[in-house]
């Protein structure tokens, strides 16, 4: 009998052998999975009890945790929430994250992978792991003037330092408090998660970076780069007629300035915000040629690495009066306010374009930098055409339709729109613009511009915003 | 086993080891001592005010039971008492531990350290009141209907599906698990049935592809199993509890009969009933796949998911107790206490708990294999192969291995019946055991004996050797085939040679009675290390009687006159193997 007794021990400790094999399997082979499972309670718990590193803006903490006697043990808290909501995001436990707080997350909890090590000396010393911190590049003034410039409109800015990239200021309105869905009582933060959703003028769209729209006449700096490119000059006549039939269209496409009804150099065309001009321009060049200047801008990539950027778009196949309606940016043309600026920075910057960026610096709780921007750009024209069309823009503000946006003693250069989709809705109202020394590139989109629908209604509520954030860059 | 070794009779007398149980002890409960202190300590910051009493209570309790075995069973296995202590502590202070995550927090640790004293009671009833456990021989038929009625309980209007399983019954607002119970009952059947049937089972029927099949008309205890759990699994809807019973049954059938032809013909049995439920009940197709893609559907696996997830929470070293969040797991008190145990205590913690159990089985089936008689064998491997199965099946689902069952994890899950009925199930193992380890000798001169071992083993020369309990023998079984024993005994020394199996268990080799014999007394360890069975001059080449003069302390080599094994003309009993075979 002892010899089935010795067997079927065997058989027991095949039976213990294959629960220890399966729990090593749990553990090796399963953990990573299991952790990363967005359903994983536990994971998503301890991360919300982390200490998170802080987020700054120059030396202004935009967001900060404080030791709290409850179950999580730290609250995110957003100083000045909603003046840099566009740029923290949020941090709530039952609705996710947004912005730098959903990008720069496993960093600002301390998990990164380049922070291991200091996870493993807080294991053995005992010390509370405390993630890092992220230095913005955000210019705490511009941001301020740029939100009390917006404030009661609904819209967005984006200022771009064009030397560098650096995002200096993103504003987008109305906005939301993150500190209301950063909240420990969850009712609360499911409360303001409701209101916020079901607010029509939708505060938690990010306008600056997030969301498309017709850049209108703003695209024209887009056509008239191309031209530039493909060898003509400011002083290129074009042909502009009061009135333009669409070819295989009876769509007939007028001009909303005085622009007369037979030529126009491109350079007055600009100034003047010609349709037809361009349109015309448009149908001379081709949809190919605009889309690849276009491309070059950043159009149809996404802009940065830093914040979930939308793509703005050029459409991808246009027949004739297509082309001359993309153009003049209108028909599927997109773009977002950040486009529009890296368009502004562009030219500014003699026709290179930095890669925009957010973040500028990630640094450990010793002070250990952790990561750093690198400089990332392109030639998106020629110097010689980006310095033509600088010029140009500096004659749209000097004598055109962006005289608002003059600045005593300083060369400003820019560009109004007006765009309208839907002819129940009031127009969208741009202003892209630029400064010299300090170089600065600014997008202005305002979305609800209740003004009638001429660029010089654009230009004069979107240009003084403009012109504002200039005068406190220097 | 030679005819040389039957005739010179050195014999390995287990030793009482009291000192060595107690520490152990001692030791094991400090165990869940801790982990009630560091509950406290990781999520108040402080002690509660009752800690003193509570560990002073913890450690009396442990001591009093450690005191009775000493007093009825002192040859009783040192092993098993702080094994059931450590899994006991760590449950309750698991249960402890979740109980703190309400607000204001339960108290369910306190209604299972009730129960856990309710076991001790029992367990302790079984050791003073069974003088002998043979009387537990008396009645395998009555025992056999009696575990089938439990087993089959939660069929009748008493039952109530829990979980998707019907294997609960209640009683006057009170769960019962009635499978616990029937767990040790069938046991003492089985073992009753098959001692004294064993050798009209093993006899040869047809053979069928090589392989000796039973007779046609032995199969009818199979055939009454293998219908109870195909009822067990189609409509209490548990494969856990099934496969624990057949198994039970299918491996005493092996190990009393020795005949592989049953664990084939049992394991193409079950299989069979298993795939007819697989394709006939959507049941257990849903089991299936919760079982092999839990994260298809996550609401409805959402206990297995976070069990899972509690694992990865809890990584190689586990969270620390009170640290991990076991319960977002539900059922984590009960059904999936492993779940939270390797949360706080980490895979590594978990092994050990499974080692722990590993341990406890391998000394019940130590305890078979040194028993002398055949119901003794058959009851003690039975319990040990049922805890076994029982082990497997619960952390085996928890963890993914196999589809989940409801079974509970003995000694550690919440729950009353399952906490009494495996306290009498190591009540008797020990009784066993005890009876198992006594050295015959030690009846009549126990002082002297006792002196004389310093050691974990002590080697003991004696002569004439006869059947300790020819009583037994002649009562129950009566027709031993004579061909039989020789072929047995080169079987056994066969399994002696190559047997993979030395889990922990061997005497000489346990690591507290270890520490004092290596600088004194190497060879006698290495005489040893095999079994505590008769060493013979066999292989190792060491003749027992030379140890014995090697020893330069501790063992006083046997003194004439003092001790009747040392006197050529009187017949002295001897403690040895395969006597009854």
């Amino acid at each position: 009998m002892n010899a089935s007794i010795r067997r079927t021990a065997v058989v027991a400790s095949i039976l213990f052998l294959a629960l220890l094999v399966n729990v090593s399997i749990v553990q090796l082979w399963r953990q990573s999975s299991l952790s990363a499972d967005n359903r994983n309670r536990r994971v998503l718990d301890a991360e919300f009890a982390q200490n998170r590193g802080a987020i700054l803006a120059g030396d202004t903490q935009i967001a900060t945790t404080t030791p709290i006697k409850d179950r999580f043990r730290y609250q995110r808290s957003y100083p000045q929430g909603s003046l840099y909501a566009t740029v923290t995001g949020w941090y709530a436990y039952d609705f996710g994250r947004s912005g730098l707080e959903a990008k720069y997350s496993t960093e600002l909890a301390g998990t990164a992978s380049n922070q291991t090590i200091d996870r493993l000396v807080d294991l053995f010393t005992g010390a509370t792991p405390v993630g890092a911190t992220i230095q913005t590049t955000i210019n705490p003034k511009l941001q301020q003037v740029a939100a009390q410039q917006l404030s009661g409109k609904k819209g967005a800015v984006v200022a771009l330092d064009p030397k560098t990239g650096a995002i200096l200021a993103m504003v987008s309105t109305p906005t939301y408090d993150p500190n209301t869905l950063a909240t420990h009582d969850l009712a609360a933060a499911r409360a303001a998660w409701t209101a916020l959703n079901a607010d029509p003028a939708k505060p938690l769209s990010d306008r600056a970076t997030r969301e498309i729209y017709p850049p209108g006449s703003t695209f024209k700096l887009v056509t008239a780069a191309a031209a530039l490119e493909s060898g003509m000059t400011p002083d290129t006549l074009l042909n502009t007629p009061s009135q333009l039939t669409l070819p295989n269209s009876s769509s007939v496409l007028g001009n909303e300035s005085n622009c007369g009804n037979t030529q126009q150099t491109m350079d007055r065309a600009l100034q003047l915000s010609c349709n037809t001009a361009f349109a015309n321009l448009g149908a001379t060049l081709g949809a190919d040629k605009i889309r690849a200047q276009a491309k070059k801008f950043g159009f149809d990539s996404t802009p940065m690495t830093d914040i979930n950027a939308a793509k703005s778009q050029f459409p991808s196949k246009a027949d004739a009066a297509q082309t001359m309606l993309s153009a003049i940016g209108q028909y599927d043309v997109a773009a977002s306010p950040l486009q529009m600026a890296m368009v502004a920075a562009a030219i500014c910057n003699d026709g290179v374009l930095k890669t925009p960026y957010l973040v500028s610096e990630v640094r450990s709780p010793d002070l250990r930098v952790l990561y750093r921007h690198g400089p990332d750009d392109k030639q998106a024209m020629s110097a010689a055409s980006a310095q033509a069309l600088q010029q140009m823009m500096v004659n749209v503000v000097q004598k055109g339709t962006g005289t608002k946006a003059q600045v005593g003693g300083v060369v400003v250069g820019g560009k109004t729109g007006t765009a309208q989709t839907d002819p129940t809705k009031n127009p969208y109202a741009w202003f892209v613009s630029f400064a010299k020394n300090p170089d600065i590139a600014i997008a202005v989109f305002i979305e609800d511009a209740n003004v009638d629908r001429t660029d010089i209604a654009g230009g004069a509520l979107a240009g003084p915003i403009a012109k504002a954030i200039i005068q406190a860059s220097r | 086993m030679s005819a040389t070794a039957l005739s010179t009779g050195e014999v390995v007398v287990h030793r009482a080891r009291p000192a060595m149980g107690l520490t152990l002890l001692l030791l094991a409960q400090v165990v869940g001592a801790s982990g009630y202190v560091l509950t406290h300590l990781d999520i108040d910051g402080h002690l509660p005010r009752a800690w003193p009493y509570v560990l002073v209570a913890w450690f009396a309790v442990g001591v009093a039971t450690h005191l009775v075995v000493r007093w009825r069973l002192p040859y009783a296995d040192p092993v098993l008492l702080p094994a059931t202590f450590l899994l006991v502590g760590v449950g309750l202070g698991m249960v402890h531990r979740i109980d703190l995550i309400s607000e204001p927090a339960r108290t369910d640790a306190q209604t299972q350290a009730i129960w856990v004293l309710l076991g001790i009671v029992a367990a302790i009833a079984v050791m003073v009141l069974v003088r002998d456990y043979h009387v537990l021989r008396r009645f395998p038929y009555v025992l056999f209907l009696v575990g089938l009625a439990l087993l089959l309980l939660p069929l009748t209007p008493l039952g109530v599906e829990l979980n998707g399983s019907r294997i609960w019954i209640r009683f006057f607002g009170y769960s019962f698990q009635p499978a616990e119970v029937a767990k040790l009952v069938l046991s003492l059947a089985f073992a009753g049935y098959l001692a004294d049937t064993k050798d009209v089972l093993a006899m040869a029927g047809p053979r069928v592809l090589g392989l000796t099949l039973p007779r046609a008309r032995d199969l009818g205890p199979i055939a009454v199993m293998w219908v109870a759990s195909m009822l067990v699994l189609i409509y209490q809807k548990d494969l856990g509890t099934s496969m624990l019973f057949f198994g039970l049954f299918v491996a005493m059938v092996y190990v009393a009969t020795g005949r592989s032809s049953w664990v084939v013909l049992g394991a193409l049995l079950f299989a069979a009933g298993g795939w007819f439920a697989y394709q006939k009940f959507a049941y257990v197709d849903v089991r299936v796949s919760s079982w092999l893609h839990p994260f298809s559907n996550f609401d409805k696996n959402y206990q297995v998911i976070q069990a899972q997830f509690g694992f990865a929470y809890g990584g190689l070293l586990g969270r620390g107790w009170g640290m991990g969040r076991p319960g977002l797991t539900p059922l984590a008190k009960s059904d999936f206490i492993t779940a939270a145990i390797g949360e706080e205590l980490g895979i590594v913690g978990l092994v050990a708990v499974i080692l722990v159990y590993a341990l406890i089985v391998a000394r019940g089936l130590r305890t078979a294999l040194s028993c002398t008689e055949p119901f003794g064998k058959l009851l003690s491997a039975g319990l040990s192969l049922v805890f076994a199965l029982q082990v497997f099946a619960i952390i085996g689902g928890v963890t993914r291995l196999l589809p989940l069952t409801g079974l509970t994890t003995p000694f550690m899950s919440q729950g009353g019946s399952s906490m009494v009925a495996n306290w009498l199930v190591l009540a008797v193992m020990l009784l066993v055991s005890h009876d198992a380890r006594r050295p015959t000798v030690v009846r009549e001169a126990a002082g002297d004996v006792a002196s004389l071992s310093a050691d974990a083993t002590q080697v003991i020369t004696v002569r004439n050797p006869q059947p300790r309990r020819p009583e037994v023998r002649t009562a129950t079984s009566p027709s031993l085939p004579l061909d039989e024993e020789p072929s047995a005994v080169a079987e056994e020394e066969d399994a002696e040679a190559t047997a993979p199996f030395v889990m922990p268990g061997t005497e000489a080799t346990a690591p507290l009675g270890t520490q004092d014999s290596t600088a004194t007394r190497p060879v006698e360890r290495q005489d040893n290390t095999a079994t505590g069975r008769v060493p013979t001059h066999d292989s190792r080449g060491t003749a027992p009687v030379a140890t014995q003069a090697e020893q330069p302390t501790g063992v006083r080599p046997p003194e004439p006159g003092r001790a009747p094994r040392t006197d050529p003309d009187e017949p002295t009993q001897v403690h040895r193997f395969e006597e009854d075979e």
